[in-house]
């Protein structure tokens, strides 16, 4: 090749036609919503754009690697109202006590998933669907079936509200160091490698000497912590731990990561593309209210649902050519 | 007498590569008869078309006289053609006279099931097989035995005329298996006919009447059981005399024995439940030893009890840094072992990720820096490999799946070579690829035994063990009964010593 910038761009292509389509939708849907709308691409949306995507970015990296294993992990949703509850009643504590704590909760229950998983071989959509409603009771039995306020005179609240630098909130800095951290993982270190491998065969893993059972535990812990993350980024941005938040959020969370391009039956996954593809869900919705707020036309919240139907199948058909097109330019 | 079935001139290939070259079977009404021959013979190529799996590219079938053409399972079955999978198509919940009559229940006058009638049906159509059992039990309480049987009850209760058994036995203990002939009797005494596909060629002696023997896609022979001995039916199927190989077999056997370098690994009378019984094989360092043997009698079960990846029930494995053995093929690995498995799509490669990261997975753990992959020398390893072993491929960041079967087999032979092992098992190294890259694949192993590295070598190919091992170690339905020393061992003189050395008694 002439051209080293377009060797490299057909080299990442090869690797990584999955998780084209999704790019270009971010890119197309990005442009589109700032040259038809005045405030899109202003601070203040894109800071509050960000802080409410910000959980489900979280769930999703989480959900990323459970499925890149060939599970799943239907729990997450309930995860973060139960934590979100569990912080609301540490929040007198400081943000210091329950950002650790919350994500300690989660992980305690992602460890339970890992348990029921590896130890009692119960596949990973009973097992966590069986978390996923124990979770969600737990959070209304210590909510007493209420929204739980938290404490505004403490610190907890500036983790969600308070922007660093007039910038953005802390609460989104958190998930870009985790979504970072996590990159890394699966790159660079060989628990990411097995976690990978072990989607593409289990028993190929096993006799390859990789510790497949330790990738599995981290995967459902390391959801679990997520969900922790994303429960504690709930309460401290809207000021009140929720045990009725966070219904169906398991399915965005899957969403996100399927639109990323990710193998639902596991063995390849990226971490940007799943945010890529978290960002890109969250867009149509913000998309469509400021459509609503254009007041041309109205589209109720049932209609908004629909609309993102409609939008991930097209984001998902756009996928399966674009890779289908780079195979056979491939090889 | 009028055959049941007459299979002529069936001709099938597959995307232009010939399967069947004008095939031929013909079934006698009431006879058990087998169907040998080695690995891609052909003979579930022509089974499948008897029985409507596949369509044939030309030829005649005939079944009780009527041309057949079945298009499908369900039309074969219509006809009188029942097939007894292995993994058994019944419902293993529900009761075993719900698997014997279903979509066939005798009803009351209401038109509801009549399930006092069909109890007592079901008991029947199993009693004519000397099978009582309580037939309100769900299926899958019974043994494998008792759920096989009573697939071939509703088969024959369906009024099949002819029963296809394929490797009906392999997952049979020895009880089982008498129960099993006994119901091949019984149904040879209801005049049905069996078509019995086995690797077990001890079996045919027991059960068969006779044998049609395939060879590369051909019906080579046709030979009456009783007339045969072990040794001509496995000489058919090679495609060899007999007599060349009896003689070759009995002056070769016991030679002396040479030991190259120190002692790699000893396997000593190593049983497990995955049908080995007692196999012993040692490795000297810079020597090639070889299992030899036919599809069933253990080699790839004696290799992985070696690995650690099955439990042994007896036996043991040693070697001088582990003198109890491994505890998991990760021990095994940390210890110096490799091992090339035989299925390359489901043990071996990982087809979504790169050449790359399919060829560094098993050496991970040595290349930690400050806990992350070092990346340079992966790559630094990956490209010396793909330089070395020849790999062609456009990128290391390609997925695995786009390289060719020879190539894919390279990078899995580089995953072992990468961790610098004393021993690597390699089983089925050379399957499926293409000649040229077989002919670079083994001189790249004999180029690191040349370098003191030990290898077992597993093959179906008698050429690879004779022309490549120094010593082959014959294993017979789970047991090793021989071992050859080379130089000496010929094509011959290995047949010889994989059909006699057990068999006294019919060759």
């Amino acid at each position: 090749m002439l051209d080293t910038n377009a060797f490299d761009l057909r080299k990442y292509l090869q690797g990584n036609g999955q998780s084209v389509g999704v790019w270009i939708a971010l890119v197309v849907v990005v442009l589109f919503g700032a040259m038809r709308y005045d405030n899109f691409t202003g601070a203040y949306n894109i800071s509050s754009f960000l802080n409410y995507n910000s959980m489900f970015i979280a769930i999703a990296l989480g959900m990323c690697f459970v499925i890149m294993t060939g599970g799943i992990d239907l729990s997450v949703g309930s995860v973060v109202a139960f934590t979100s509850v569990c912080v609301a009643y540490l929040s007198p504590y400081g943000i210091q006590v329950a950002l650790p704590g919350g994500i300690l909760a989660g992980m305690a229950i992602g460890s339970i998933n890992a348990f029921f998983v590896i130890k009692m071989r119960i596949p990973p959509f009973i097992a966590t669907l069986a978390t996923m409603l124990g979770a969600k009771g737990g959070a209304l039995v210590i909510a007493g079936r209420q929204t739980i306020s938290v404490d505004w005179t403490s610190n907890f609240t500036k983790f969600g509200m308070e922007n660093v630098g007039g910038l953005l909130p802390w609460s989104i800095i958190s998930v870009a160091i985790l979504a970072v951290g996590l990159w890394i993982v699966l790159e660079r270190t060989s628990i990411g490698r097995t976690v990978e491998a072990i989607g593409g065969g289990e028993d190929a893993t096993r006799m390859m000497g990789l510790p497949v059972d330790r990738a599995k535990a981290f995967v459902y812990i390391l959801s679990g912590g997520c969900a922790g993350l994303a429960g504690v980024i709930l309460a401290s941005g809207f000021g009140a731990g929720q045990p009725l938040e966070g219904v169906g959020w398991e399915l965005s969370a899957i969403a996100s990561v399927v639109v990323g391009g990710t193998l639902l039956t596991g063995g390849m996954g990226s971490v940007p593309a799943t945010v890529a593809g978290a960002l890109l869900l969250g867009l149509v919705f913000n998309i469509l209210n400021f459509e609503n707020g254009r007041g041309v036309i109205s589209i109720s919240a049932y209609w908004q649902m629909v609309v993102r139907g409609m939008f991930l199948f097209v984001v998902i058909l756009l996928q399966a050519r674009v890779s289908r097109a780079t195979k056979k330019q491939g090889v | 007498m009028q055959p049941l079935l007459r299979m002529q001139g069936i001709n099938k290939s597959f995307a232009g590569v010939a399967a069947l070259t004008s095939a031929e079977l013909e079934i006698a009404p009431g006879e058990v008869h087998a169907v040998i021959g080695q690995n891609g013979a052909g003979k579930s190529t022509l089974i499948k078309i008897l029985t409507g799996v596949y369509r044939k590219d030309s030829g005649d079938i005939e079944f009780e006289g009527n041309p057949l053409n079945a298009q499908s399972p369900r039309e074969a079955q219509d006809a009188g053609i029942a097939t007894i999978y292995q993994e058994l198509s019944l419902v293993p919940l529900r009761s075993v006279t719900e698997n014997v009559i279903m979509g066939y229940e005798p009803r009351n006058k209401l038109g509801l099931v009549d399930w006092k009638a069909a109890h007592t049906r079901s008991r029947e159509i199993l009693a004519g097989f000397g099978i009582t059992i309580d037939v309100t039990q769900p299926l899958g309480s019974y043994s494998t035995a008792i759920q096989q049987l009573t697939a071939i009850a509703r088969a024959v209760s369906l009024n099949a005329r002819l029963v296809i058994m394929d490797e009906p036995t392999s997952s049979l203990d020895d009880r089982e298996v008498e129960t099993l002939f006994g119901v091949v009797r019984a149904l040879k005494d209801k005049g049905v006919s069996v078509i019995y596909i086995s690797h077990f060629l001890d079996e045919l002696f027991h059960i068969c009447d006779r044998a049609t023997i395939m060879r590369d896609g051909q019906t080579v022979a046709v030979r009456e059981i009783a007339e045969s001995t072990k040794l001509s039916l496995i000489a058919d199927m090679l495609g060899r005399d007999p007599e060349e190989i009896a003689a070759a077999g009995m002056t070769d056997l016991g030679g002396g024995v040479r030991e190259t370098g120190e002692l790699l690994l000893e396997a000593k009378d190593l049983k497990t439940d995955r049908n080995l019984r007692d196999v012993s094989v040692s490795v000297h360092k810079g020597e090639i030893v070889g299992l030899g043997g036919l599809l069933g009698s253990g080699r790839t079960e004696a290799a992985r009890a070696i690995f650690a990846m099955d439990k042994l029930r007896n036996g043991f494995v040693r070697t001088t840094a582990r003198p109890n053995g491994f505890s998991d093929p990760a021990d095994a690995i940390r210890s110096g072992i490799g091992f090339l498995t035989e299925d390359r799509k489901a043990e071996g490669i990982v087809p979504e990720m790169t050449v790359r990261e399919n060829m560094t997975l098993a050496l991970l753990p040595k290349l930690i820096k400050n806990g992350a992959i070092d990346r340079e020398r992966e790559t630094e390893i990956v490209e010396k490999f793909v330089k070395a072993l020849g790999i062609k491929l456009a990128s290391i960041e390609q997925p695995i799946r786009e390289l060719s079967g020879g190539n894919q087999q390279k990078v899995l032979l580089a995953r072992w070579l990468a961790l610098e092992p004393d021993l690597l098992i390699l089983d089925e190294p050379t399957r499926g690829v293409d000649v040229g890259a077989k002919f670079e694949i083994q001189s790249i192993i004999r180029e690191y035994v040349e370098k003191g590295v030990g290898v077992l070598l597993i093959s179906s190919e008698f050429e690879e063990l004779v022309e490549g091992a120094d010593r082959i170690v014959v294993l017979q339905e789970g047991t090793s009964v021989t071992e050859l020393q080379n130089p000496g061992i010929t094509e011959e003189s290995l047949i010889g010593a994989i059909a006699q050395s057990h068999d006294g008694a019919t060759a």
